[in-house]
Formats: C-alpha cells, structure tokens, sequence
C-alpha cells in the first residue's frame, strides 16, 4: 500500500465516522444522558450557594467540569457540534442517492423488478400492444397519475409515479435542525436579555443584560405611567396584572401600549415583557377631614407615618392600612396629635363607612377616601434577531417528519410485449413506505386495469 | 350532572375493558376482543364529556371571563393522560391492529392507573389560573405533548409484549405456532412494527408539543428556550426517541435494543412529566398538588 492510499484510506475512515448511523444514535443518546446533569444540579447559581449544596471538594469539581453552566460548557457545545457535523455528512452521503429518483427516474422496469415485486400482475391478451398499451395507459393517468412512455428492446413501458416529494422528507427534518442552530447562534451573538424594573411614573433607557456584563442603550426611552393588579376576589392570587407603557424618542411620545402577561411590547426589535411587579414605597392614603366646628371639610393625600397639618396647631398621622378589614373592606388606622404634640389614642376609619366616624363626637372627624399602593413593574427585555430563523426550522421540523412517516414515493411499472400471437402484459408498483395500503391501492387499481384490457370498464364501452 | 361522577364512571368502564382485554387473551374468543374495544370507546365518549363538563364547570366556578379548558393542575392532566391514551389507542386499533387485540391488555392498564390515581388521591378542585397560565398557547401545548405521550405509552405497552415474546419465540422449535397465552401475542415481526408506529405518531406530537411551548415561553417570558429542567427533559426524551426511530436503519439496533429504547423513552417521558414536577423544581410546577 502506497502513501497516497493510506492516506486515502484514513480520510475515508474519518468520513465513514462522520457519517455513519451508530455515531448518530450514539450522539443522541449521549446528549440525553449528559443533559440530565444541568436538570439535577442548579445552574448559574452563586459559588456560595454550590458550596452550601455540594461542599467544597465537589464545588471545585463542578467548576472543573463546567456542571454549574453545561449547556453552555465547552464538552456540551462540542458534543452538539459534533452531531451537526455527523448531520451534514450523513445528508451529504445520501442525498446523491435520493436525488437519483428525481434526476434519473426508473423508467424501465427490469425484468427482476417486474418477477420479484410483491406487487405485481401479468395478463395475456389477444389484442394488439397498441391497443393494450392506450388502454392500460388511459387506467393509469386516470386512476393512478400522469404515465410515461418508452419504447425500448422490442417492448412497450409505461411507468408512473407519485409523491416523489416524501424522499425528501428526512432531509427536511435534518436540514430544520441546522436551521434553528443558527437561528439560536444568530439570537446568542446578536441579542440580549436584560431586566429592568420602572417604577410608576418612571423611566428608562437603558437596561442591563441578565448576566450583568453589558449596559445596553435602548435608542429610545420607556416610560410606566401606571401599573395595575387586580386579585381574584378575597384571594392575594393576582388575576391579571398590566403596565400602561410609552416609548419616547427624544422627548416625545411615539408609542404606547398596556402590557399584560403573555402579551408584551414590541418596539423596534426590541421586546418588553410583563414579568413582575413590586411595591415601590409606601401606599398613599387619601382622606377628608371635617373640622366639627364649623363643618369645613378638607381633603389630605399622604404617604404611611407622613404628618398632615389639620387647622388649630392639630395634627394626624396615619400609621396603617388595610385593603380589607375583618370583611369590612378598606380601612386606616390614624392619631391625631394635639398641639401640645402628644399623640392621641388611635382611631380606626372604615372607607365603606364614612359616616362613622362622626359618632366620636370629637373635634376633628374623619372619612377614609382610598389609598393607592404604587408600584414598580418588573419587565423582561430581550432582543433576538435571530427568532424568526427559529420559527422558520420548527416549522420544517414539523412539515418533515410528517412528510417522512405518512407520505409515501409510490411507483407503478408496465411492460407491454408482443408473445407469439398474444401480448403479454407485466405491471408491477412498489411505495417505499406504508406497503399495506399501498398493496390495497394496488390490487384496487389492477382490477381496473384489467377490466380495461379486455375492454370490460364501464367507460370503456361500445 | 357533575364532572366526578362521570370520570367515576370513565373509570369503571376502563376497567371493565382492561379485563376483557386479559379476558381475550386467556380465551381466544374474538367476541370477548370485541366487548373489550367497546367498553373502551364507551369510557372514552364518557370522559369527553366528563371533560366537557369540567369545562363549563369552571365558568360557573371562576366566572364568564376566567373559565379554561381542564388541563391546568395535576389531577386534570392526570384524567388528560388516560384520555389521550385511550383515544391514541382506539384510532391505532382500528386503524393497525384490529388483528391483534391483545395489545390492549397492556395498554388499557397505563389509563386505568392514571384515572384511578387522579380519581382517588388528588386535589379536584377548580382553582383559579396565575396570569402567567391564561394563554391559548397552554391549552395547545398541552393537547399536543399529551398525545405525544399517549403514543409513547402505546408503544411502552407493545415494547413490553415484544420482550415478553422475543425470548420465547427464539427458543420455540418448529414450525408450527407458539401456543399459549404468548401464541394470542401479535407475532414479533409485528410488535416491531407497532411499536414503531406508535412513535411515528409520538414523535411529531412532542415535536409540535415542544415548539408551541417553546412560542408559548417566547410570549410569555421573551426566551423560547432557558434549559428549564421541564424544557430539557422534554429534550432528553426527543433524543431518546430519535434514537429510536434512527435505530431502525441500523441493524444492529433494531428488535431487541429498538424496544428497550421505547421503554426506556418511556420511563424519561414519565419523569419529564411526573418526576421534574414531584422530584426537581422549575417554571412548570402544577401548583403543588
Ligand atoms: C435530533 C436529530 C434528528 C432528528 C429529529 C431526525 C429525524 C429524522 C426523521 C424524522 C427521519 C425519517 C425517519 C424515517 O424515515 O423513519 C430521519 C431519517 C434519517 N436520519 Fe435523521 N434525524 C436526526 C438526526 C440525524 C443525524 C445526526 C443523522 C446522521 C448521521 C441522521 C441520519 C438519518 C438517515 C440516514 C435517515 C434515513 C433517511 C432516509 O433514507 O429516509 N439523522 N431522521
């Protein structure tokens, strides 16, 4: 063996590797085994946190072998990287001889094809081949698909076929792999996810990524002008809850939209989700006040242990609030302070009940009018130029299997010759899937033939 | 008439058919096979109804705006389970195997499990959903990967018989049948066949189960993919399945190793389902009960 042959022999080795089958469902099953790890041991958590778990000893392990962030480890990437490359190849192996069908279609039946197919019929007729053929032709176009003649040894061939399109079924399955793989990649290098949360009233324009390395620049500013929660009723479970934002570029307000979960904003490639929420501070309570003595009624609006000035030196402070108390709805709880400054005995209002608080009979009375929590909103913001390539794989990943297991190539072959004074024809069909139905479909369609050629079809009559 | 009396009902009906089934096996009478389908189908028409009603029932519950289809918690997705199997399993008779019945003694025991599991020890209550959970995309996903399910746990029941018969068959002599309550077993060739059946229609519903929540995460979350150990195992068992089904072009991969696969696949699917939720923590938890 020369050099060049060896080395021939070593680069078609490491070709046969690439391509073969058993590497593939090696791969597979390798990636489902190793992708049990990152689902067993945290991800991306705090080194203290690993430590808490795992103990030192193992938390240097893991750190060794990339477990604390696999799927983004070098060995991870490298063994998804290796099934590409095992992908590619095996497509590249067989797709010449898939294309085969579509360059070079079979048509002439050999004589094996038409003795050993499973599928098959031969007739002898007393009419003339040309006759024979017209007729089984006419069958065929009708009742299978358009046929094709040739006429070659002597002898008459008729061949059709149908649903060629299904061979290419797996590739379309693998080729949609690659494509969500680079539509990811593209979405990994050229996008971001960020969080970022605004208060009411707020607004932002920048954002910084997830993993805390980058301060990305919107190119626009974002703005809540209002958040709200609602609750299912005597429950702390929220039902819904929505952000009233307003994009702004320089200044002024170009877009607006109320977000809710499972429906965000889209602004310029760039997406902001409803994620969560928060209180921002202390709930603002609002109350009138009637000075007794002369029934002149004032309104105050302050923030939780925030002092309002009442007429006379008075003062009052509420120290506490409720959405709901004991089933009588909202209430406060507030001092007054005289102006001596001592704090007085607490007084509880109930917002339902405005008329209530008269009753005391003292100098000042008061009627709760509501109060208002603010809030931040939490909002997720990512851009992913990349998504629109992955949406396009999955739906190749959905067309291909389906074209691979229930569509299937079907072939129908005729031979037609002159025996002696009779004409022998041979028909035979194959469907490279679903060969149950295909051998009903079959039977079914050679009893018409056969009615044809002894001019029995109904259609074929007078 | 209310949801739990009617899945009560489900339940009872598949049983009966689980019996008739073993019944068909241990006589060979075909008019047992043929009681056994009905019971099933019965079952089956009961519990869509059953669901049905679950449904409206919710409206009543939680109002005109916030009534859902039944497949949010885990006691719905329990009954959805059995469901899924049940209706898989009657289109493939039909469809496949209308000669081999006996395939339903090892299959209809899969939904009686789930149904008397979901009818006897869980939480039944309608409660009311998380904003996170109100979306179509759910009601899509659910139905899609559940199916994919239902075609694995199909293929779960014929891998078993395939085992059971392989090692027999090899060491029967002679030409003539195996006799027996193996005999009434569809022959290997077939088993083989079926199971692989079964998964061509499991694998496009995972495939499609994955990719609507992977849209549903997209709209909801802003990433369609963050290896959630929910999201991964439903990976783990796309891989263990295309291993499968790429098996069958090698032969040293095919029979024995092709069903162990399909069982194995099986036992991950159960997990992705079951395990991640009552075992590990993530996104998709079924609200702890
Ligand atoms: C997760 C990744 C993969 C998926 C989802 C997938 C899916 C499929 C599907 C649905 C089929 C058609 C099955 C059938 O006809 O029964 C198929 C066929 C096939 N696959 Fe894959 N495949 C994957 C990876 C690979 C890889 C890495 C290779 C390469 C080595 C490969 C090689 C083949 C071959 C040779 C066929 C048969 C093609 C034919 O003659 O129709 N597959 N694949």
């Amino acid at each position: 063996m020369t050099e060049t042959e060896k080395k021939q022999d070593f680069t078609d080795r490491i070709w046969d590797f690439f391509c073969s089958l058993k590497l593939t469902i090696i791969l597979l099953l390798l990636l489902a085994v190793t992708s049990i790890i990152g689902t067993i041991i945290p991800q991306n958590s705090s080194a203290a946190e690993y430590i808490r778990l795992y103990g030192q000893s193992n938390y240097e392990l893991f750190t060794r072998l990339q477990f604390t962030e696999m799927y983004s480890s070098t060995w991870f990437v490298a063994l998804l990287a290796l099934f590409c490359v095992n992908l590619i190849c095996c497509s590249i192996k067989h797709f010449p001889r898939t294309w085969k069908f579509f360059k070079e279609p079979a048509h002439i039946a050999t004589p094996g094809l038409l003795k050993n197919s499973s599928n098959k019929l031969e007739i002898s007729t007393e009419e003339s081949p040309e006759v024979v053929v017209d007729r089984v032709k006419d069958t065929l176009d009708k009742h299978f698909t358009k046929t094709v003649r040739s006429d070659a040894n002597g002898k008459i061939y008729l061949f059709a076929q149908k649903g060629i399109y299904s061979r290419l079924g797996s590739y379309m399955t693998h080729l949609s792999i690659i494509v969500i793989l680079v539509g990811a990649i593209i979405g990994n290098v050229f996008g971001f996810r960020a969080y970022v949360t605004i208060p009411e009233g707020g607004s932002v324009t920048h954002v910084i990524t997830r993993d805390g390395s980058r301060n990305i620049d919107l190119g626009f500013e974002v703005r809540c002008d209002n958040f709200d929660v609602k609750f299912y009723p005597n429950t702390r479970r929220p039902m819904e809850y929505a952000s009233d934002l307003v994009v702004l570029r320089e200044g002024v307000e170009v877009y607006e939209k109320r977000i809710v979960v499972n429906d965000p904003l889209f602004f310029d490639g760039i997406i902001f989700y409803q994620s969560s929420y928060g209180p921002a501070g202390d709930a603002i309570i609002t109350f009138n006040v009637t000075d007794n003595q002369n029934g002149e009624i004032r309104e105050f609006s302050a923030p939780l242990n925030n002092r309002v000035q009442l007429p006379d030196g008075f003062s009052a402070i509420v120290t506490d609030y409720t959405d709901d108390d004991r089933n009588f709805g909202p209430a406060m709880r507030l001092h007054v302070i005289n102006p001596e400054g001592v704090r007085q005995n607490p007084i509880v209002v109930w917002q339902n009940f405005p008329e209530f608080d008269v009753r005391r009979g003292d100098k000042f009375s008061f009627a709760m009018l509501g109060f208002k929590q603010p809030y931040f909103t939490g909002l997720q913001v990512a851009k992913d130029p990349g998504v629109n390539i992955v949406w396009a794989g999955c739906i190749l990943l959905i067309i291909g299997p389906f074209i691979a297991f229930f569509m299937s190539h079907k072939r129908i072959w005729a031979c037609i010759e002159q025996d002696g004074n009779a004409t022998k024809v041979q028909l035979a069909g194959n469907a490279h899937r679903n060969q149950p139905g295909f051998a009903l479909a079959f039977d079914d369609l050679m009893q018409k033939v056969e009615l044809a050629i002894k001019n029995q079809s109904p259609t074929k009559e007078g | 008439m209310d949801s739990g009396l009617l899945f009560n009902l489900t339940t009872i009906a598949y049983f009966s058919s689980m019996v008739l089934y073993i019944a068909f096996i241990a006589t060979k009478n075909n008019k047992v096979a043929t009681a056994a389908t009905l019971a099933a189908l019965i079952g089956f028409i009961i519990q869509t109804a059953a669901l049905g009603v679950r449904w409206y029932e919710s409206y009543a519950i939680l109002g005109s705006d916030h009534g859902r289809a039944p497949l949010t918690n885990l006691y719905e997705s329990v009954v959805f389970f059995a469901w899924s199997i049940v209706g898989v399993y009657l289109i493939m008779e039909l469809k496949y195997f209308k000669n081999h019945r006996a395939v339903g003694a090892f299959v209809l025991p899969i939904a009686l499990f789930a149904m008397l599991w979901g009818q006897m020890s869980l939480n039944k209550s309608i409660d009311p959903l998380v904003p996170a959970l109100q979306s179509n995309w759910l009601t899509y996903h659910v139905i899609t990967c559940f199916i994919g399910y239902a075609g694995f746990a199909i293929a779960f029941g014929v891998s078993i018989m395939y085992l059971l018969k392989i090692g027999k068959e090899e060491k029967h002599q002679g030409p003539e049948p195996m006799g027996g309550i193996l005999g009434m077993f569809p022959p290997t060739k077939v088993l083989d066949d079926l199971n692989y059946k079964a998964i061509m229609i499991g694998f496009p519903m995972l495939t499609l189960g994955i990719i609507t929540g992977a849209a549903w995460a997209y709209y909801a979350w802003g990433t369609y993919w963050s290896w959630d150990p929910k999201e991964t195992w439903s990976l783990i068992v796309w891989f263990i399945y295309a291993a499968f089904l790429h098996a069958r072009f090698t032969r040293g991969w095919a029979g024995r190793k092709a069903a162990w696969l399909s069982m194995i696949g099986f036992g991950a699917t159960i997990f992705c389902y079951l395990g991640v939720n009552l075992v590990l923590s993530g996104l998709h938890s079924y609200g702890g009960s």
